[in-house]
């Protein structure tokens, strides 16, 4: 792609942003479901035994990859913005890549 | 298509307007401006375009070279005409005037509205400043003091587009190399001025212009600079 934006940062930017615009759609879903194991316990476990099937566990990995791409992703931009700048910013990105697909590994190992 | 032509495809008109399509021959060590040149003086002497120095000190040779923004005394054929093909337009985020020109006046008063020049309290009868070379302060201003002007970082900058009232990484990047400056006395009026959204704090650290500078400096990190010196001001109560 001979595009302006295809550079590292760029992509950074836009995983923050849409990983962001996720996991602030998802938080309402989150407290709902938390809420439910308060109010009634027998539809939170029938949510929970839905929510058991494969593709539910693909789905939360993205979650949990996104999650942690927001969280590296945001210490990137906090480094990037309250440190001095240092010639090793752009190594960020791969890093913060890096954590959050060890991340996601790591969670669909667990749930399957 | 044959090897040794290149065929150039050029925006003529202003806001509205057409790509017209030239054939140049292919030449060693050919430029992007020389090509210009040549479809100016052979093919078509209406095409307007900007340049002066040729060798990469002005800054008014900046064009979107296949999409990209690029100085283009300095930008060989060689390394941009994939398959043969130039496509050529006037810088992106300035009002287009004519074929490859644009106005680059909100550009430069936005040079002026980041506070850009240099208020020192000396007189010719006071002792010179002595700042070493070796000084921090010297040293990060030294790194973004080269600047020609180009405009290259601008017309990439996405914040642009979106806030057209953003004062765009030159600037900023002109802005902080004078905060560093220790004979400069703006101080506060400055990091005012370039604080805000519209300053400093509209930048998302794309590094789109840290991409496209020809000269390598780095607005992103200069603006980055200028957001900590605001943050410092605004928790010392200098700034609100
Ligand atoms: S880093 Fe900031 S100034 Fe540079 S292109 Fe991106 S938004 Fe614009
Ligand atoms: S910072 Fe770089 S790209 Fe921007 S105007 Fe200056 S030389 Fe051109
Ligand atoms: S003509 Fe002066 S920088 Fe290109």
């Amino acid at each position: 792609m001979k595009n302006i934006h295809n550079h590292p940062n760029y992509w950074a930017f836009i995983m923050h942003r849409l990983s962001g615009l996720a996991l602030a759609a998802f938080l309402p879903v989150h407290l709902y479901v938390l809420g439910l194991a308060l109010a009634d316990s027998s539809a939170f476990d029938d949510f929970i035994s839905w929510s058991n099937t494969p593709l539910l566990k693909f789905l939360e990995t993205g979650l949990v990859v996104f999650l942690s791409a927001h969280l590296t992703g945001g210490v990137r931009l906090l480094a990037l913005e309250f440190l001095e700048w240092r010639d090793w910013q752009n190594s960020m990105v791969a890093l913060s890549c890096g954590i959050s697909i060890c991340a996601g590994l790591v969670f669909f190992l667990n749930a399957t | 298509m044959s090897n040794d032509l290149i065929n150039v495809s050029i925006w003529r008109g202003g806001e509205d307007g057409e790509y017209q399509t030239y054939q140049v021959p292919r030449l060693e060590s050919q430029t992007v401006l020389d090509v210009v040149t040549y479809i100016q003086r052979e093919l078509d002497p209406s095409l307007s375009y900007r340049f002066a120095c040729r060798v990469g000190v002005c800054g008014s040779c900046a064009m979107t070279v296949n999409g990209k923004a690029r100085w283009t005394c300095r930008t060989h054929v060689s390394k941009v005409a994939e398959g043969g093909q130039l496509t050529l337009d006037p810088l992106n985020s300035m009002p287009r005037v004519k074929d490859l020109v644009v106005d680059m006046e909100t550009f430069f008063n936005k040079w002026a509205d980041a506070k850009g020049s240099f208020k020192g309290d000396k007189t010719r009868d006071d002792a010179l400043a002595y700042i070493s070379p070796d000084d921090p302060k010297r040293k990060i201003s030294s790194a973004g003091i080269e600047c020609i002007g180009c405009g290259a970082c601008y017309a990439t900058c996405d914040v642009i587009k979106w806030n057209p009232d953003y004062l765009g990484p030159a600037a900023l990047n002109r802005a902080w190399t004078l905060v560093n400056d220790e004979r400069d006395v703006t101080g506060l009026e400055r990091l005012a001025a370039v604080a805000g959204d519209n300053g400093c704090l509209g930048c998302h650290s794309q590094q789109g212009c840290v991409e496209r500078c020809p000269k390598s400096l780095n607005p992103t990190g200069a603006i980055a600079g200028l957001k900590r010196e605001t943050i410092k001001a605004v928790l010392k109560g200098e700034l609100s």
